[in-house]
């Protein structure tokens, strides 16, 4: 920008006519047809595998093994029918909520009060600590998944639940405090300035003040880690052994083996996975970007 | 000491519940995992004692003298030499499934967002429709994939068929079924980057286009030189995290490719994931995959710091 002449200096103020350069509000019809063009482009790519289900999904069995494309072939609901009726993806289904659920509630319990405190006090062992939550951000599945499991063998816990819940943990609870710091930063200082004035100690001020203001932060944060959750499933297909113990990671995969996979199932299994992920993640997804990047950016 | 403690007491009290399940849950089997790495422990040989039920059903435990010994360096060796498994070819490929999918993710990303950071009738509707593949579960993409590019019944050899050119078997081939998983990927990971850069766009001072535009800055002269300075916080972030997370993007490969043909296209994590859990389960060989795996990435990792740090960027 600073090598742009100062060229217009020793005119006349009505010959300011810099050379016509676009702005950014101002497009040509080109530019317009262009710009939504590529974004019905974008949005056709984003839509059309999770379409593409949903309309396989009600096609009958015999419609989805055929060679020739077709939008609609005499939809039914025969596929649901079988997923919820013939298979044990209920149980599948109940298996994932209740551990999400557990791994959501822990992760936020454990994580809540270190992540305040990260955000507001400076005290040996900061640094490292914040270092410890990027790093188990990086550990491959592959390190901790073989340990655990000979752990949870030795305690006679595979095929359980809480085996489950536990590795999850491990994912969880460094990325709950992450996040959660990201969003403690956003709260003002002074409230617990005033606070302390009021005669609240520390602990007071996280429990009354603070806590009850990060509502929204605390939401998101449990949302997303039932989202991992859900969808985990290198720990559920490796700790799970029994078909009534899997989780819909573990389970979805039962429909659709090496030989003769069972596409109508799958169809139907994957879409009612991913309703309720969907609505849960529409719901946190305003304040995610911003929680998940603001750790890194502030440090 | 004594006044450090009673000055830092609290914070540290606060702390204390998450470093207590990291050392539990995280450090221990950490240990274990590199410890292991260090052993010819499987699954024959992980019992350091056999205990058989007597007729009066007490237990007697005697050493067992097949259990797992500590061997060194050998695995090591092993892996590096390619006397056991593959880890130069998924390397390769983990190199490759890697640079490809940060390099759209961050490409698309960033276009998207610039067009979108632009003021039109219909943004908000193209902002969510353009997130939704972020709402779908990994598995669960990687299985509508996986149908897609099926060889039969997928769809993309059924629209091939209809032009009139032959259906290709995408999994027959190395590079053509990385590819199907590299698409899959794709598609899953550019909303998060999309969304990251459009926050880090609207964070930038609208003044700054203004006074560019006055001095006759063109659309690329400002893209070069307010945009992209201007997004540099949110990249570094971004880039690094999504490096981290596509190098150990486990569900994709494992369910798209499934390896085929023949293991050519497993990544590292999928190949450690294989060593330790099918067929005769090597949990040595899985615990060497998994610390050479975290190793590759904290150099990484670290190196990326320094590049930034450089040019006067720190996080």
């Amino acid at each position: 920008m600073s090598s742009m002449p100062p060229a217009t200096a020793t005119e006349t103020p009505a010959a300011v006519t810099p050379p016509r350069v676009r702005g950014r509000e101002d497009r040509s019809l080109l530019a317009s047809v262009a710009l939504h063009g590529t974004l019905i482009v974008a949005t056709f790519i984003a839509l059309f595998p999770v379409l593409w289900v949903m309309l396989s999904s009600i096609k009958p069995a015999s419609e989805i093994r055929r060679t020739e494309i077709s939008l609609f072939a005499s939809p039914t609901l025969e596929n649901y029918r079988k997923v919820l009726f013939d298979t044990n993806f209920p149980q599948w289904f109940l298996n994932s909520v209740i551990v999400a659920a557990f791994t959501m509630v822990i992760g936020i319990a454990m994580s809540a009060s270190a992540g305040y405190a990260l955000s507001r006090f400076n005290f040996p062992g900061k640094r490292g600590l914040m270092w410890v939550f990027l790093l188990t951000q990086m550990f491959p599945v592959a390190i901790l998944i073989v340990p655990i499991y000979t752990i949870m063998a030795n305690l006679g816990l595979i095929d359980t639940k809480a085996s489950l819940v536990i590795a999850y943990c491990t994912v969880a609870v460094p990325f709950c405090a992450w996040m959660l710091r990201g969003y403690f930063d956003t709260i003002p200082r002074e409230l617990d300035e005033a606070a302390a004035l009021d005669g609240l100690g520390p602990f007071g001020t996280f429990y009354r003040v603070i806590l009850p203001l990060a509502r929204p932060g605390l939401a998101v944060t449990a949302f997303y880690t039932f989202l991992t959750a859900w969808g985990e499933v290198a720990y559920a297909i490796a700790f799970m052994q029994t078909d009534d113990h899997y989780t819909l990671g573990a389970g979805l995969q039962q429909f659709v083996p090496q030989f003769s996979p069972r596409w109508d199932l799958l169809t139907a299994g994957a879409v009612l996975i991913t309703i309720p992920a969907a609505i849960v993640f529409f719901f946190a997804q305003k304040h995610l970007v911003a929680g998940l990047t603001a750790g890194g950016t502030k440090g | 000491m004594r006044k450090s403690f009673d000055k830092h007491w609290y914070a540290w009290a606060m702390v204390l519940p998450t470093v207590v399940v990291l050392s539990v849950l995280v450090f221990a089997p950490l240990v274990q995992g590199v410890y292991q790495s260090f052993t010819d422990v499987n699954e024959s040989n992980q019992r350091s004692e056999i205990c058989k039920k007597t007729l009066g059903g007490d237990e007697v435990c005697t050493p067992n003298p097949k259990a797992s010994k500590f061997v060194g360096l050998d695995n090591y060796v092993d892996v590096l030499t390619g006397e056991q498994g593959h880890f130069w070819l998924q390397f390769t490929n983990t190199i490759v499934w890697t640079v490809a999918c940060v390099t759209f993710h961050y490409g698309l990303g960033l276009g998207l967002a610039v067009m979108l950071n632009r003021r039109f009738r219909g943004r908000s509707f193209y902002r969510v429709a353009l997130i939704v593949p972020w709402a779908v579960p990994a598995f669960v993409a990687a299985f509508a994939w996986r149908w897609i590019f099926d060889q039969q019944f997928g769809i993309f050899n059924g629209v091939l068929k209809a032009v009139g050119m032959d259906p290709v078997a995408w999994f027959d081939h190395r590079w053509s079924a990385l590819f199907t998983a590299i698409c899959a990927n794709i598609w899953l990971g550019v909303p998060f980057m999309m969304v990251a850069i459009l926050g880090g766009l609207q964070s930038i001072s609208a003044d700054l286009y203004e006074a560019a535009e006055m001095d006759g800055a063109s659309p690329w002269q400002r893209f070069r030189n307010i945009t992209l300075p201007g997004l540099r916080p949110v990249s570094s972030t971004v880039i690094l995290l999504g490096t981290i997370w596509t190098f150990n993007m486990f569900p994709i490969i494992y369910f798209v490719t499934r390896g085929q043909p023949a293991g050519q296209t497993e990544i590292l994590v999928t190949g450690a994931y294989r060593a330790g859990f099918e067929g005769i389960r090597d949990y040595s060989l899985a615990a060497t995959y998994g610390v050479l795996i975290l190793s590759i990435l904290i150099v990484y990792a670290s190196v990326y710091k320094r590049m930034l740090s450089k040019q006067g960027e720190v996080f």
